[in-house]
């Protein structure tokens, strides 16, 4: 069954690519819009040899994994403080909502003016999509713990902190765990969009560049090393999480 | 010979405040537990069973009187009283060994000497191969007697037993209760259990307090004959007189839920 998933799986993806090329070839479709695959791969192959392609691709997974790590870590620490203080939480309930609904890449601008055309900008713009949303995740968790483990704990006399550590802390941890999978895809959201704003280096930067130049070639290559790169590291923090929650 | 007794209440009155209202929990309590005494709290659902071994736990303050463990009045959770729960809510996270000393963590009393007589505990209770599995690995029964262990771990004078049997079938609930009372017996600790089981309450007690609900408040006290009260709980079901107390016990439980409707 699942090898028979996996063919049509692969089936799919050798049709589509053919398909695409034969359009292309045979003109059914503009190639300067469209492109096909032959020519996207010449590309990459091209950049990949003569080094251009390296710089802007180091760059994109530096700002993408600095963002939905800090991101979460971020998240998690303000969930913390949130849980901490009841009076806070309710205070800042309204405001978590307004905030998580309005589109913060909006905010990307005011970030590039504040922080300079570059990395520092570009990662706070990502910041600004994961961290509000990591931290309403976790809260949520950490407010989802059974109230007989916290029971327990105050029957042997522990105070908040030992709650904290010894039951909503562990207890919450996959879902800290799965807000980094969600927090990948995210950052490489808020990473694309900071590089179209900013347009100095990385992969975002080339589909622009690509755009004013008329080269969709371009846009589409970058777009399918997007494709693979984000791939790739999502499937390594999900290696990652299969790693950390083993022992439960 | 004037020796404390190890819980008393004094005109205990709780009441839950909430936005909208109080409800008065508990009302005009009085009870006296001495030690090495074991007793059951039955009653209707809304009587305060619960409520009354948070408040003696330390979990709840009283509203009203005087709350007093060992003579001296309760401040808040001590290692002195161990509460055991519905249910085991081991930690699935942490192995049977480490769950059985979560109390000598949190009470910072875990050291080489407490570790290897938690150790001996697990022994003792069947348990001594499965220190290093974890929760979801053991049997409902086997987890509730690492639950055990684990309130026995921080020595505790008086055991607060919240229904401890009640998640459990009927088989490995009977050997539960002579397990736990037997355990209480031979190290001469006090007990007070909560249960809906009346054949269960007069089979483990010296005594057992019926309660009445909203408000709750203590209705009478059975105290149960020593030919039933000494034998193991298992036989105790077989002791002459046991049916007839069942029955009369029954009986006044059934007025109460008539009066509750």
């Amino acid at each position: 069954m699942s090898r028979l998933v996996l063919m049509t799986q692969l089936l799919l993806l050798v049709a589509f690519i053919g398909l695409w090329e034969l359009a292309g070839r045979l003109k059914w479709v503009d190639t300067l819009i469209f492109s096909y695959p032959s020519k996207v791969g010449r590309q990459i192959v091209k950049d990949a040899f003569n080094g251009e392609l390296w710089p802007h691709l180091a760059m994109t997974v530096g700002e993408t994994a600095v963002g939905f790590l800090l991101g979460t870590l971020i998240g998690t620490l303000l969930a913390v403080v949130i849980w901490w203080s009841p009076f806070l939480s309710r205070v800042l309930d309204p405001y978590m909502v307004v905030f998580n609904s309005m589109p913060k890449v909006a905010l990307g601008p005011i970030f590039i003016v504040l922080f300079g055309a570059g990395f520092t900008a570009i990662v706070v713009t990502t910041l600004s999509i994961t961290v509000i949303v990591t931290t309403l995740v976790v809260f949520n968790s950490f407010n989802e713990v059974d109230n007989n483990l916290i029971k327990v704990i105050r029957t042997f006399g522990g105070n908040r902190r030992d709650i904290f550590v010894k039951a909503i802390l562990p207890a919450s941890f996959p879902a800290i765990v799965s807000t980094l999978k969600v927090n990948v895809g995210m950052a490489w959201v808020g990473v694309i969009v900071g590089e179209f704003l900013v347009a100095k280096i990385g992969l975002g930067y080339l589909i622009v560049y690509g755009f004013q130049v008329f080269n969709f070639t371009l846009v589409l290559s970058s777009l399918v090393i997007i494709a693979i790169v984000a791939t790739g590291m999502y499937q390594l923090v999900v290696y990652v999480e299969r790693k950390l929650l083993k022992e439960r | 010979m004037t020796q404390v007794p190890v819980v008393e209440l004094k005109d205990l009155d709780l009441a839950y405040v909430t936005d909208r209202e109080a409800v008065l929990a508990l009302e005009a309590m009085n009870l006296t537990v001495s030690s090495g005494e074991f007793i059951s709290l039955v009653g209707p659902s809304g009587c305060g069973k619960t409520t009354l071994l948070s408040v003696i736990a330390g979990l709840l303050p009283p509203s009203r009187g005087e709350i007093l463990v060992h003579g001296k009045p309760v401040q808040g959770p001590s290692p002195e009283v161990g509460y055991m729960l519905q249910q085991d809510y081991l930690f699935p996270w942490r192995s049977i060994l480490e769950n059985a000393l979560l109390g000598l963590e949190l009470t910072g009393r875990l050291n080489e000497e407490s570790r290897s007589s938690v150790l001996e505990l697990l022994d003792g209770m069947g348990l001594g191969n499965t220190a290093n599995q974890y929760p979801h690995q053991l049997s409902g029964g086997m987890r509730q007697r690492v639950a055990l262990v684990r309130t026995l771990a921080t020595n505790p004078d008086l055991l607060l037993l919240d229904e401890p049997f009640s998640a459990l079938d009927y088989q490995t609930k009977l050997q539960l209760e002579d397990l736990v009372v037997d355990t209480l017996r031979q190290r001469g600790k006090t007990g007070i259990l909560v249960t809906h089981d009346l054949s269960e309450a007069i089979a483990v007690s010296d005594r057992v307090i019926v309660l009445a609900a909203r408000p709750g408040r203590i209705r009478k006290t059975y105290v149960i004959p020593d030919n039933i009260a000494k034998a193991q709980p298992f036989y105790a079901r077989e002791e002459a007189g046991f049916n007839d107390l069942f029955h009369e016990i029954w009986r006044d439980l059934e007025t109460l839920e008539g009066k509750g409707e």
